[in-house]
């Protein structure tokens, strides 16, 4: 198929349809609700199902009912939206049933705005509901990863029957970028043998998240925690790097922030300046690994800085991961603020500069240099 | 090279739409674009922006503090983007409706009647694209006739009639600075 300018909204709602989504639960909000808007109309014209809920918490009890049936199902909001639809997701973490969540995440907290924003980082990456649980969550930073990435949030969905959120900001909803559909599949004929479809000429499936009995319910945690560490280590970490050779400064950033911050990295390369781009795609599971590695691989490397489009959030996985080998700092905007190229590219050099002053690690740590 | 262009006016003005039509064009001219639009709490009669990037390679930030070009429709446009403009840039003004002209010298500021020339040609409501012909005969980021193509191609099913009322506009603005067109 050709290239076509799209809207990062649309674009993600029409990979969905493509993926084989054959049910749209939602309730609209800016900066997404283009995203329930052109599914309004899609999926209409299909002849599949898309509805528009009373509010979220009805949108999010009607997804765990699709998915329980074993459909393909999704639904979409904004990070206010996100909140609202905890409970629902955590039952169906609970139920081990998939499905595939978009946040286009906008400035809080509370109402907040309907800028772009990453301040949801913690709370879709650490549970997204009570008790133990992480959903997968893919971070796209075009128009193009939110196809590819939203196509891929099926299949891992169901690989795994969990929640795959993909999560971007209102600057990647609101976009247009040239992008390249996939063809449409099939919706699925046959639905999982675990779907509560009607128990006719079958035992019956049983689709719930009480337990009452601390035991069965302590089983099923370790079951669900050996689920995710199946995650972990099924090599489903996916990031993207640039310019890690002799970079003595490493930007770690996902979605529009890495946008961002590649442009601030180009201009200083082109400048000679050893300065790298480390982007996490899966927030969850967080390239944890890749990043305790950086240090190793890349014996340059004397600081890594973080920018996000939040607090810091992020930063803290990333320090997990360096665990000290060498120092992690921090830059972000707050609010609804898209940082600019310029102020990224000025606190990478205040860092350069204060690196000039202190000794090389390398020679320090192995001693070369004690002459 | 990559060239960011930011067009403001009123909503209504149709400062989405020519930002549209520059990504269309470039895409067809085989460039790198985003295009991303002034999305806050807008109502009527406010003021509305786009974001466009042109570019040979991959393009990071699609928003910048500092365009190359501006292409400024009512007077608060002209009032916010006037000063913004990087140096070497290029400000296009509607001067049917904004009387300020710029005092930057680090600048290159042309001045089209926008309206005028789209009331003459075409309607009053293209003087979007009055504008747009002005900044490709300063500013050749894309060739006059991709733009003219793209126009035709992706006007909205309903305004197809406005195509040939459209290309004239785009041509007289094109032609208040390069009075020969190509």
């Amino acid at each position: 198929m050709a290239k076509e300018l799209l809207k990062g909204n649309i674009a993600f709602a029409e990979a969905a349809i493509r993926a084989g989504c054959e049910v749209y639960f939602g309730y609209p909000i800016t900066p997404q609700t283009e995203l329930l808007e052109h599914m309004s109309q899609r999926m209409v014209e299909l002849g599949r199902v898309f509805l528009q809920a009373e509010s979220e918490v009805a949108a999010v009890n009607m997804v765990y009912g699709a998915a329980a049936a074993g459909a393909r199902v999704m639904t979409s909001s904004s990070s206010p939206g996100i909140s609202l639809m905890q409970e629902g997701f955590s039952y169906m973490a609970a139920s081990n049933v998939p499905a595939v969540v978009i946040d286009i995440m906008r400035g809080g907290p509370g109402l907040g705005n309907i800028q772009p924003s990453q301040s949801d980082y913690n709370q879709v990456t650490k549970s997204a509901g009570h008790g133990d649980f992480h959903p997968i969550v893919l971070a796209p930073s075009t128009v193009q990863e939110a196809i590819d990435l939203t196509t891929l949030a099926f299949d891992l969905a169901e690989k795994y029957r969990t929640l795959v959120f993909v999560i971007a900001d209102g600057t990647i909803g609101q976009m247009m970028e040239p992008a390249e559909l996939p063809e449409m599949k099939p919706v699925k004929t046959e639905h999982p043998a675990w779907a509560v479809t009607g128990a006719k000429g079958r035992p019956r499936n049983v689709i719930t998240s009480l337990f009452l009995g601390a035991e069965e319910l302590e089983k099923l945690n370790i079951d669900l925690q050996a689920k995710l560490l199946m995650i972990q280590q099924d090599e489903e970490v996916r990031y993207d790097a640039a310019h890690l050779e002799g970079a003595e400064v490493v930007v770690v950033g996902f979605g529009t922030a890495a946008r961002v911050a590649q442009t601030a990295v180009n201009r200083m390369r082109a400048q000679g300046l050893p300065v790298g781009l480390f982007r996490p795609i899966t927030l969850w599971p967080f390239p944890e690994k890749e990043i305790a590695q950086l240090p190793q691989l890349y014996p340059t490397i004397k600081t890594i800085l973080v920018v996000e489009m939040n607090a810091g959030q992020m930063v803290h996985d990333v320090r997990e991961a360096i665990a000290g080998q060498v120092p992690v700092r921090f830059t972000g905007r707050m609010g609804g603020i898209v940082p600019v190229p310029e102020e990224v590219e000025e606190e990478i050099r205040r860092v350069l500069t204060s690196l000039s002053a202190v000794t090389p690690r390398k020679e320090a740590s192995n001693g070369r240099v004690a002459l | 090279m990559e060239t960011s262009i930011i067009i403001s006016g009123f909503g209504g003005q149709g400062v989405l739409f020519a930002g549209q039509l520059l990504a269309y064009a470039g895409m067809s001219a085989g460039k790198n674009v985003t295009w991303i639009p002034s999305y806050g709490p807008e109502m009527r009669g406010g003021t509305a922006h786009c974001v466009v990037t042109i570019s040979d390679e991959p393009i990071g930030a699609p928003i910048v503090s500092h365009p190359d070009i501006a292409i400024v429709l009512n007077q608060p446009s002209f009032d916010k983007y006037e000063r913004l403009v990087k140096t070497g840039g290029l400000l296009v003004v509607n001067s049917s409706l904004i009387d300020s002209e710029s005092t930057r010298v680090d600048i290159d500021a042309v001045h089209v009647p926008a309206n005028a020339i789209a009331e003459e040609w075409g309607t009053g409501k293209m003087m979007n694209m009055a504008t747009l012909g002005a900044m490709l005969a300063t500013r050749p980021v894309l060739p006059l006739d991709i733009v003219e193509a793209a126009l035709v191609e992706h006007l909205p099913a309903g305004k197809q009639h406005l195509a040939e009322a459209n290309l004239q506009v785009i041509r007289h603005g094109y032609m208040v600075i390069a009075p020969v067109t190509g």
